[in-house]
């Protein structure tokens, strides 16, 4: 299987090594490839309703990731494909829930933004922005009341952090130490809305400031940086602190949706980033420049992601629709 | 000029209370404001201030009376100079708050008579021993022993642990469970509703309590979009194994937005299921089949139903299943369907029915999602007529539903058209007669059945 979540017990330090760089830029590749996939079988019309591409972001969730261990939950929003997919979930099943199968993690009665794993501890997938907050802080509110010291990463943009129901967790959060990573994925436009058009106050890391809840800034295009700010919001948490916010300046390349037209920047603007700060490309220049790996070990690489995804797609398309009958099933338990 | 005092109500619902404790005795002068006794409900203690200054001429009802009606004269307060023969003449000095009027207004505090009904439901083994609890006693023992057989059961809301409960129906349980299982939350309907539906993701099974279902609108994204669709959305991987509880509709002039009826508009969301009780022995049951049920569950209760006692069976452990309506009185004439306090008005319209020889029979359906049509549907084709109560409003209302569902399934039967009764189509005003006249009357009840039975 594809996607193997590396344990942060096995490197706990803030050093990568050669195997940490390879791991990461396999992952993000794998987001990145699965996500260009995706658009494509949008434009097929294989994949309807909603879909939410997390191009241009992946190492905010590869970079987590790999600060996690056994038990820590995730939950997220409905731009959600990389979360599932760095949580080492199947792209197969991933995919083809994205195109109304069977085969999909809800058996295609979720979509593109209400998927789940209980298996992968990932609990959505939400469609109503900032839902998912107070829920990830449950979430972690399980982990306080079972005695155990995992860690709940609840992800959100800066678009939900201007919802009331974050400051009402935030201030329960704080209140009862609960083991929370508040991660705020600013990508920079809530939809069409920009930050500073929406926020009236654009520092997302100090929103928790009212409520004692510690928080960072943290590049979130350099997937290296945000382990490291990762390893600290996670010792934090564990060690019974209380939650810790995480705001990761990233960038989606795509629009909100497939179906956005993304007038609201310029195209200059979206191209200066993808040149200048490609989270991928960094990671692969890194290793070229430190010779940790070779041009055809990357291409070797690629060609493996590759495979997966054309094999994830093949899935998607050939698994059957749902049977009628599941049009009555999974409502009540 | 000497004034009575009269026992004063604590809360919009209270009826009677126990005169527990003079502080003053008689002879003694009070100043206004001053604390002159202690007032007890099963709800709440409080302290009662003198309204007036003058002194203490008779104390009236000793101190440890219990079921002090309110309004009744406690004492007799004398104005300077006067003396103890002018308490004899004095009128009344309106107590506390509370006008005179409400008093009249409010529901009759005892249930009526079940005449003609199986004393037990089904549920209930011949047998089995009863003793009379209060609605309010219930709900807290259903939680209390759900919570000893199972350690994944907490509860949290506002007030629920060191106030015991904002209508006092977790008395006892932070004493019991602790803080940990018994939490106290922050006046934040949303956030700790959406709080508890991650934590029923990760397997525990939280019973939310709302001081009122009103203020659960704010909550109601995490009920219905959270709780009731994830089963759903995940493909059966997980769902909300949890309650949402608290009372529903209107409690006694607390107007429009402290009185809304949520029961038709919860009934209709696919993934939830519903309870509304009316006696205590259901509410502790279906509160019991709640808590262990593996879905979200929403039990709504009712303020002025809490004080009210009934008898629930002494078991070990009674539970009453989702989904079963009960037969609370047997008839022939007519079927009158209600549930929860709506209940009140069905029995005592088939009470007044039968003095005049017209035989009702009475179905409360307890849940309302799954809704026991089934039984309905049974009693109309034995009755061929059907009267639905409820204090909801009436656009899309349960009746409403009850209507198209016998006229599917039980058309050739009908001999009169279904009547809703129910609350009127206007926000809860808060008047005392416009209160009354918005809500459904026991008259409205009587005049439907009437209608439908070409009385």
């Amino acid at each position: 299987m594809v996607a193997t979540r590396r344990s942060a017990k096995a490197n706990a330090s803030n050093a990568a090594s050669k195997d940490d760089l390879l791991h990461f830029y396999r992952e993000m590749l794998l987001i990145r490839r699965f996500e260009e996939k995706a658009g494509q079988l949008y434009g097929m019309g294989l994949i309807g309703g909603f879909c939410h591409l997390y191009i241009g972001q992946e190492a905010v969730v590869v970079g987590l990731e790999s600060t996690t261990k056994d038990g820590d939950q995730r939950v997220t929003t409905y731009r959600d494909h990389g979360h599932m997919l760095a949580c080492g979930m199947d792209p197969k099943g991933v995919m083809a829930e994205l195109t109304g199968r069977s085969g999909g993690y809800s058996k295609g009665k979720g979509g593109s933004m209400h998927m789940f794993s209980k298996e992968k501890e990932f609990y959505g997938g939400h469609g109503i922005v900032g839902a998912n907050v107070p829920i990830g802080a449950g979430l972690a509110f399980a982990n306080q009341y079972r005695g155990n010291d995992n860690v709940a990463f609840t992800y959100f943009g800066d678009g939900a952090a201007n919802q009331g129901q974050v400051y009402e967790t935030f201030n329960m959060a704080s209140l009862w130490k609960l083991p929370v990573i508040f991660v705020i994925e600013n990508n920079q436009y809530a939809m069409g809305t920009s930050l500073k058009r929406a926020s009236s106050t654009p520092a997302l890391y100090t929103r928790g400031a009212a409520f004692g809840i510690p928080g960072e800034a943290v590049d979130g295009m350099d997937v290296m940086a945000v382990r490291a700010a990762g390893l600290k919001a996670t010792e934090h948490c564990r060690t019974g602190k209380g939650p810790y916010i995480l705001e990761m300046n990233t960038y989606r390349y795509r629009g909100h949706s497939m179906s956005d037209p993304a007038k609201y920047r310029t195209r200059e603007e979206v191209q200066k980033m993808r040149e200048e700060r490609d989270p991928i490309d960094h990671v692969r220049d890194l290793l070229v420049q430190d010779k940790l790996a070779t041009e055809d070990d990357l291409k070797a690489i690629d060609k493996e992601i590759k495979a997966i995804i054309n094999e994830a797609a093949q899935y998607a398309q050939d698994s059957p629709e749902p049977d009628a009958a599941e049009l009555w099933t999974d409502v009540y338990a | 000029m000497a004034t009575q005092i009269l026992m004063p109500a604590l809360s919009p619902t209270m009826e009677e209370g126990t005169l527990a404790k003079w502080l003053v005795k008689e002879g003694d002068s009070v100043t206004s404001g001053q604390i002159i006794a202690e007032i007890e409900t099963d709800k709440a203690t409080m302290e009662f201030e003198a309204v007036d200054e003058g002194t203490v001429g008779k104390i009236l009802i000793d101190e440890g009376t219990e079921g002090v009606k309110v309004n009744t004269p406690i004492a007799v307060l004398l104005e300077e100079g006067e003396d103890a023969s002018a308490a004899a003449a004095a009128p009344a000095a309106p107590a506390a708050e509370k006008p005179a009027a409400e008093a009249k207004a409010a529901p009759a505090p005892t249930a009526p008579a079940e005449a003609a009904a199986p004393k037990a439901a089904p549920e209930v083994p011949e047998g089995t021993k009863f003793r009379s609890q209060t609605v309010r006693e219930a709900l807290r023992d259903a939680m209390a022993e759900e919570m000893r057989r199972d350690g994944d059961v907490f509860l949290m809301g506002e007030e629920v642990a060191e106030y015991q409960g904002a209508y006092k129906i977790s008395q006892g349980l932070l004493e019991e469970f602790g803080a940990r299982r018994v939490i106290d939350t922050p006046i934040t309907e949303h956030g700790f509703a959406g709080l508890a539906v991650g934590a029923a993701f990760a397997g525990l099974k939280p019973i939310v309590e709302f001081m009122t279902f009103n203020f659960a609108l704010q909550a109601i994204d995490h009920i219905i979009n959270s709780a009731a669709k994830t089963l759903y959305m995940s493909g059966g991987q997980m769902g909300s194994p949890m309650v949402f509880r608290g009372p529903n509709g209107a409690a006694a002039r607390v107007a429009a937005q402290h009185s809304h009826d949520f029961a038709a508009t919860y009934a209709q969301v696919p993934g939830l299921k519903v309870v509304q009780p009316y006696t205590a022995a259901d509410a502790k049951g279906l509160l019991k089949s709640a808590i262990r049920d593996r879905n979200p569950v929403i039990v709504l209760e009712n303020e002025i139903l809490y004080g009210r006692s009934f008898d629930v069976p002494e078991l070990d452990d009674f539970t009453v299943p989702i989904g079963k309506a009960r037969i609370a009185r047997e008839g022939s004439d007519l079927t009158i369907v209600s549930f929860g306090i709506g209940m009140t008005y069905a029995l005592q319209a088939a009470d007044e029915l039968a003095k005049e020889g017209i035989s009702a029979e009475v179905i409360d359906l307890r849940s309302l999602r799954p809704m026991d049509t089934e039984t309905v549907i049974a009693s109309v084709r034995k009755t061929n007529r059907c009267v639905t109560v409820e204090e909801g409003f009436p656009v899309c209302s349960i009746g409403s539903y009850l209507s198209s569902v016998l006229m599917e399934k039980a058309f050739d039967y009908l001999d009169a058209p279904v009547l809703n009764c129910t609350g009127k189509d206007v926000p809860m005003p808060y008047a005392a007669n416009l209160e009354k006249l918005a809500l459904v009357t026991t008259a409205e009840v009587i005049a439907a059945c009437k209608a439908v039975t070409y009385r």
